[in-house]
């Protein structure tokens, strides 16, 4: 038999019919759905006078508007609110599992899906949300979708979609002190710029990256889409399988050891053929952060900005735009740049091991004065798991408050909006113009190094802090 | 349920000559909030358009009068970032029906295609020449042939062909639907999933 990608393997098994010149016909095994992307998808059903397919297959949260602090009382935008008792009112007419608002097992849709076990190896998984990608980190292909695309997989669990090609990246060495999984998606993603993966379904693989822990793989995966990717996945071992038996709510649902065998099956055979393959050496990787308006514009933190001599003639006017709106110039440094918001949160940096390493840092140490920290959990569980492991109150003799789940800051659809002129470092992945709050000005970087200037008013390397 | 026929479109074009537009600027997240797909036109480029005070921002193209028309011409990589169908619904309700770009993200595209707006990829040197000639001459005319997946600028008659996929083609050109088709496969998908357990 030819040998086949880990890819190839997941797709292929779930083609019901291939469209000559045309796309796949793709069975989906898992659709997670939230407010924001589909109460349109919703009133088509009813306009065709159809009911959802499958529903025990979609899991439904409300994440993105929802605000962060008294979760209890009544959302006070009225969009807002309308939007989250529409998602509900759709879920009782369909018979969908709905984790609502102050459900217990609310939360940011691709912290709950892997936290809960509906995500596994070998399954297709999509979302109306780009950061589906997320799910990857379990074996699985996993991507975002458009609203007419949550409506077929609705309708139908299926959807149209040509098969995008094959790219693996290599990840060998080991991690520094003060380098995490961020940084080397951050890093990843500066090399190949914004649309340099775009057209492919990255496979991530070596040392680096198999020696990482569930949480730390789901954040290199999350980020894929940045760099245009279709999706990120890396091959399921024992740290994937120990990850899922451990987990309470499946803990006792299945019988693990013939599941266990088949995943087994889940990687890239030897030989198999990739479109693209790139290599990347994980020992000279530092803590990163970006100056620009897309996660592309990354930096090693004690680098300079580019100057107009790095950049090619064409993009030029791009590059100053962006600067501008930063506020920032060419070739200067950022170590040391006054920071006012810090944001921990988000489905790339929201979970328990990421409130651990600020709070690792925190620890015995003061907010700085001046800085305002929105320290958002990405679920339910990961608030109940950081009182338990006593982070909060860490984090409170240092000065910071946890906050209720959410998307929050990430995209500013609830109150925390950064005000405009401010400069956030913020965990999450998405530093484009206006992204956290119209007129903010968003510096992306990992845990650390938001924990770092959270106690140091200014941009500072996290690895001056540890020892 | 049946959409927009495309075929032929000729019409003035507008520029908008960055790379890297992304669907947070398309339409921002704060508009994201409705349960309908009409009305977004209003936000589109929301804070490339209006200032903070509301007030329409003489620089940019949108609100220039010298260009208007159905093809909005972009500079490369146009709408990565966000899912959000909302960012092609916004673009569709405005007014264009077709998207030239050099380069388009994945997920921007399929929507687009899902939405009967028609996403045409054109090469980069073509692109920077015809983004120059309409800052030049607003007016140009540009002619955009689906059957023959061509796009033609007018006055100069240079022409490119373009991609698209033939399945994708002739549901815009038929104005026929995704999910009728996908829903007329419902027996086939059943017996699917039965062998899958
Ligand atoms: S946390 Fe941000 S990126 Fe993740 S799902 Fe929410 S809005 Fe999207």
């Amino acid at each position: 038999m030819e040998p086949k990608t880990l890819f190839d393997k997941i797709w292929d098994s779930h083609v019901v019919r291939s469209i000559e010149y045309g796309p796949d016909v793709l069975f989906i095994d898992q659709h997670y759905i939230h407010e924001v992307t589909s109460p349109q998808a919703f009133n088509g059903l009813k306009e065709r006078g159809i009911q959802v397919f499958r529903p025990e297959r979609t899991l439904a949260t409300a994440d993105h508007n929802i605000p962060t602090i008294n979760q209890h009382l009544p959302i006070s935008d009225e969009l807002s609110r309308k939007q989250v008792e529409k998602l509900a009112e759709n879920c009782r007419t369909h018979g969908i599992e709905l984790f609502g608002l102050n459900h217990p097992k609310n939360g940011i849709v691709h912290v709950i899906g892997p936290e809960l076990g509906y995500t596994r190896p070998g399954m297709t998984i999509v979302c109306g949300d780009s950061h589906t990608s997320t799910h990857g980190a379990f074996g699985a292909i996993a991507f975002g979708i458009g609203t007419s695309e949550v409506e077929m997989v609705l309708a139908t669990q299926c959807i149209l979609q040509p098969k995008p090609k094959k790219m693996r990246i290599k990840v060998n060495g080991t991690l520094q002190k003060g380098v995490t999984a961020k940084d080397v998606i951050m890093y990843i993603i500066s090399q190949l710029s914004t649309g340099g993966a775009t057209g492919y379904f990255v496979e991530y693989s070596g040392t680096a990256i198999t020696s990482m822990s569930m949480e730390a793989r789901m954040t290199v995966c999350n980020m894929s889409i940045e760099m245009g990717a279709r999706g990120g996945l890396i091959a399921p071992d024992e740290v994937t399988y120990r990850y899922l038996k451990a987990l309470p709510e499946i803990a006792e649902t299945f019988d693990w050891a013939p599941l266990i065998l088949n995943w087994r099956e889940l990687n890239s055979d030897p030989g198999a053929v990739f479109d693209r393959e790139l290599e990347f050496n994980a020992d000279h990787i530092k803590p990163m952060i970006t100056f620009g308006t897309n996660p592309g514009m990354g930096i090693a933190i004690d680098d300079a900005i580019p100057t107009l001599d790095d950049i090619d003639g064409e993009r030029s006017t791009s590059f100053m735009k962006s600067l501008d709106y930063m506020g920032f110039v060419p070739g200067m440094k950022l170590l040391g740049h006054p920071v006012g918001y810090v944001f921990l949160g988000s489905c790339t940096n929201g979970r328990i091991q990421d409130l651990r390493a600020f709070a690792q840092l925190v620890r015995g140490r003061k907010k700085a004065p001046g800085v305002t920290a929105l320290i958002v959990p990405g679920s339910k569980l990961v608030e109940q798991q950081a009182i338990k492991e006593g982070l909060v109150e860490i984090l409170e003799k240092a000065g910071f408050e946890l906050r209720q789940p959410g998307c929050s800051s990430c995209l500013a659809m609830n109150e925390d909006k950064i005000p405009a002129g401010q400069y956030a470092v913020s965990t999450s992945n998405r530093n484009f113009e206006g992204r956290q709050g119209p007129g903010a000005r968003t510096l992306l970087a990992s845990p650390l190094t938001a924990a770092a200037a959270a106690v140091t008013g200014v941009i500072t390397d996290p690895r001056e802090l540890i020892d | 349920m049946s959409k927009d026929k495309f075929t032929i479109l000729e019409s003035t074009c507008v520029p908008l000559p960055l790379e890297n537009v992304d669907t947070d600027q398309i339409i921002p997240a704060r508009f994201l909030s409705a349960t309908s797909r009409e009305g977004f036109g209003d936000n589109l480029f929301r804070d490339w358009r209006y200032d903070h005070n509301g007030n329409p921002n003489r620089d940019f193209n949108l609100n220039n009068p010298r260009y208007t028309g159905k093809v909005l011409v972009a500079g490369k990589n146009f709408g990565s970032g966000s899912s959000r169908e909302h960012a092609v619904w916004a673009i569709y309700d405005y007014g264009f029906r077709a998207v030239v770009s050099s380069f388009f993200a994945d997920i921007f595209r399929n929507n687009c295609l899902n939405n009967g707006l028609l996403p045409i990829v054109v090469p980069d040197k073509f692109l920077k020449d015809l983004l120059s000639l309409i800052e030049r001459k607003p007016g140009t005319e540009v002619r955009i042939d689906l059957e023959n997946q061509l796009f033609t600028i007018l006055p100069t008659a240079r022409s490119v062909s373009f991609d698209i996929n033939s399945y994708k083609k002739e549901c815009l050109m038929k104005g026929l639907d995704d999910i009728d088709y996908l829903l007329s496969l419902r027996n086939e998908i059943v017996s699917f999933e039965a062998l899958k357990k």
